[in-house]
């Protein structure tokens, strides 16, 4: 009864000298670089992130439809099309332009068929396609985030006055039925660059879910004791937002960050498919969806690809997003 | 809680009249002259400096916005001359493509919007609840890691694939229903639900699945309260833990989201509506659009911020009235 009572007093007592504050033999941090490394949250992040599956199968994904993307020219220079030559021997004329052969015309030529019609390759669509959305995508997303991080820390930090007239502004911004708002704002504008125009777009609308994910941190990051030394010994206000608080921001906006790229991804695909986004030479995975939905009945294969790329990227960016929350704990639990 | 209505409601105006403001100088500053628009792009000079002063279009623009404001109370008779037509209360605008009242074509698709949105709504409640309770009650058994997983697999596939293949396996395949087409539920009950139940079910899937994540996280916040404790140590019976002190204020956030995504859909399913060729606003909208109907684009876009700062208003009344803690801020 008494020997598991005095282990683990011992073990108590073992734990507590093993503690540097607490006992003078213990080794010095600054001279120990490994204790240092394993004391750092983002050392201890890495170490989290590593151990989940789900966060290695999304960055593997990510990182497949990324390379593809950059290295676009150098694979459809070996499938040997590009993706806006036709070819009209893959395509049958007299069944309406469908592509010859089974499977959407998968053949040794065009490695994942044909388009009906046309006869262009859809591996070289699809690369080019992964352009086009990742281009967006992240675009949109480090634009939301510098607009969202800057509002929201402004407003959170100087509260008052500030912080009405923003969060009043997030308040309209967020009332807007953004869809149908992006959907005018882009068919309105013409001879602009459409990719340039959809990223500003699809941020306008949608800077303010993070702005006030920040602002919320803020407000409660500046009360912190070492925001009050800061500002107790004289240290400017911009100081303060960029080297007191912004730091113990950037789980936070890593993790909102990542979790906002599949629905940029998804937006860019329906506002494409709604025929507002992407004008049809340029090929984009949202055009190749709704291209192929006229042919959903006779070819398949041709809707079933697109759709596969997009439901992968989006499937992906979820799962490192929801990995990177757990292991960064964006809740500031960390302390 | 008159204070906190008043209040809002005054919030409520402010910020529809800025949805109005802004919606107006889109279509009204941007290059695109809505009396060419409605002349045609080979109409002569001269006929389009009649219509734009038929339309009124030479007024400053705060004019232009005042009439167009004032007409959503009062009706106004739009154009004048032998162009002269007639827009009752509450006067949208007028289409002159089609020769009717914005409002009028609006009030003609809604019952279509309508009817996806609960439709799907019931839908996606009954799937999301269930997996959500389900797995929060089982949570980190195999029940709970199945429903987790394939609510992630779910909320990532995109509406495109869902509707095509559910239209390509059910229609196509397996010819088990005509391609979907849109019958009142007033003409025709049975038909009406035979026909909505692939976009049902295409719509629902997705929320289906990120209500599921919501009930479960928030149901298992809430039976760790001290007070879940509490009523399992007065000895009460696991059922009526869980229906009644579990379960309760566990819903409480869904309910927040259903008024949300409810009046989010009313006009903004459009991308379900276009893939089934359903005639809903969201199709209004669309078609709109690509024939450039100004005034129809204008109207719906008011009406869809009506319906999502209306239910914002909602779903905080039910707040304030279950959470009186809610009333102060």
């Amino acid at each position: 009864m008494t020997a598991p009572l005095s282990t683990g007093l011992s073990g108590g007592a073992g734990a507590a000298a093993g503690d540097p504050g607490a006992a003078a033999p213990a080794p010095d941090p600054a001279l120990d670089p490994q204790a240092q490394q394993t004391a750092s949250p983002w050392r201890l992040a890495w170490e989290r992130l590593r151990r989940r599956r789900a966060a290695l199968v999304g960055a593997g994904i990510i990182a497949f439809f990324v390379l593809a993307a950059v290295f676009a020219p150098v694979l459809t220079a070996i499938s040997g099309t590009g993706p806006d030559a036709t070819d009209k021997r893959a395509i049958d004329p007299y069944l309406g332009g469908l592509p010859r052969g089974s499977a959407g015309g998968m053949s040794p030529q065009h490695w994942l068929g044909v388009e009906p019609m046309l006869g262009r390759d859809i591996f070289a669509r699809l690369l080019y396609g992964a352009r086009i959305s990742l281009t967006v995508a992240f675009s949109a997303a480090v634009m939301i985030t510098v607009i969202g991080v800057l509002l929201g820390i402004t407003s959170g930090y100087f509260g008052g006055r500030i912080d009405t007239v923003i969060s009043r502004f997030m308040d309209v911004m967020m009332s807007f039925p953004s869809l149908i708002f992006m959907m005018a704002l882009l068919s309105v504008v013409q001879n602009v660059n459409r990719v340039l125009l959809l990223i500003v777009v699809m941020s306008l609308f949608t800077w303010p879910y993070i702005a006030r994910v920040i602002r919320g941190q803020t407000m409660s990051l500046k009360h912190r004791e070492y925001v009050e030394a800061a500002r107790a010994s004289g240290t400017t206000s911009a100081r303060i937002l960029f080297s007191e608080i912004l730091p113990n921001l950037t789980g936070t906006i890593i993790v909102y960050l990542t979790l906002a790229i599949p629905g940029l991804i998804g937006a860019e695909a329906g506002l494409t498919y709604l025929g507002v986004g992407v004008r049809p030479p340029t090929p984009s995975w949202g055009q190749m969806i709704a291209d192929s939905s006229l042919y959903y009945k006779v070819d398949p294969m041709f809707f079933v690809l697109p759709c596969s790329c997009l439901f992968l990227m989006v499937l992906a960016f979820t799962l490192l997003g929801d990995a990177l929350r757990d292991a960064l704990d964006p809740k500031g639990s960390r302390g | 809680m008159t204070g906190f209505l008043i209040r809002r409601l005054f919030g409520i105006a402010v910020t529809l009249l800025v949805v109005c403001a802004v919606t107006f100088c889109i279509f009204y500053l941007l290059p695109n002259d809505p009396a060419v628009q409605f002349c045609g792009k080979d109409c002569p000079p001269d006929r389009v400096a009649e219509v734009r002063q038929q339309m009124g279009l030479n007024a400053p623009l705060i004019v232009q916005f005042g009439r167009y404001v004032l007409a959503i109370f009062a009706g106004r008779t739009m154009g004048s001359g032998s162009y002269a037509v007639q827009c009752h209360f509450p006067c949208f605008g007028y289409s002159f493509q089609s020769g009717r009242p914005v409002w009028d074509l609006m009030m003609d698709r809604l019952p279509t919007s309508a009817s996806l949105a609960i439709g799907a709504a019931v839908i996606w409640l009954l799937l999301g609840l269930a997996a959500g309770v389900l797995s929060a009650l089982r949570k980190n058994t195999w029940i709970d890691r199945t429903v987790m997983v394939a609510t992630i697999g779910v909320a990532a596939l995109p509406v495109y694939f869902t509707a095509m293949i559910l239209l390509y396996v059910v229609v196509v395949v397996l010819g088990l229903m005509p391609y979907p087409r849109y019958v009142a539920f007033t003409d025709d009950p049975f038909g009406w639900v035979q026909n909505l139940l692939l976009p049902w079910t295409t719509l629902a899937l997705t929320f289906a699945a990120i209500y599921a994540r919501m009930t479960r996280s928030s149901v298992i916040e809430t039976l760790a309260e001290p007070y879940v404790r509490t009523a399992r140590a007065k000895g009460l019976r696991e059922r009526r833990v869980v229906g009644r002190h579990g379960l309760r204020p566990a819903l409480t956030p869904i309910a927040t989201m259903l008024g949300m995504d409810l009046g989010g859909l009313l006009a903004g399913a459009l991308i379900t509506e276009s893939l089934f060729g359903l005639p809903g606003v969201g199709k209004l909208f669309a078609d709109s659009l690509a024939k450039s109907d100004q005034p129809v684009v204008m109207g719906i876009t008011l009406l869809a911020s009506f319906f999502i700062i209306t239910s914002n208003l909602v779903v905080d009344l039910v707040y304030a009235w279950i959470d009186p803690r809610a009333r102060v801020s």
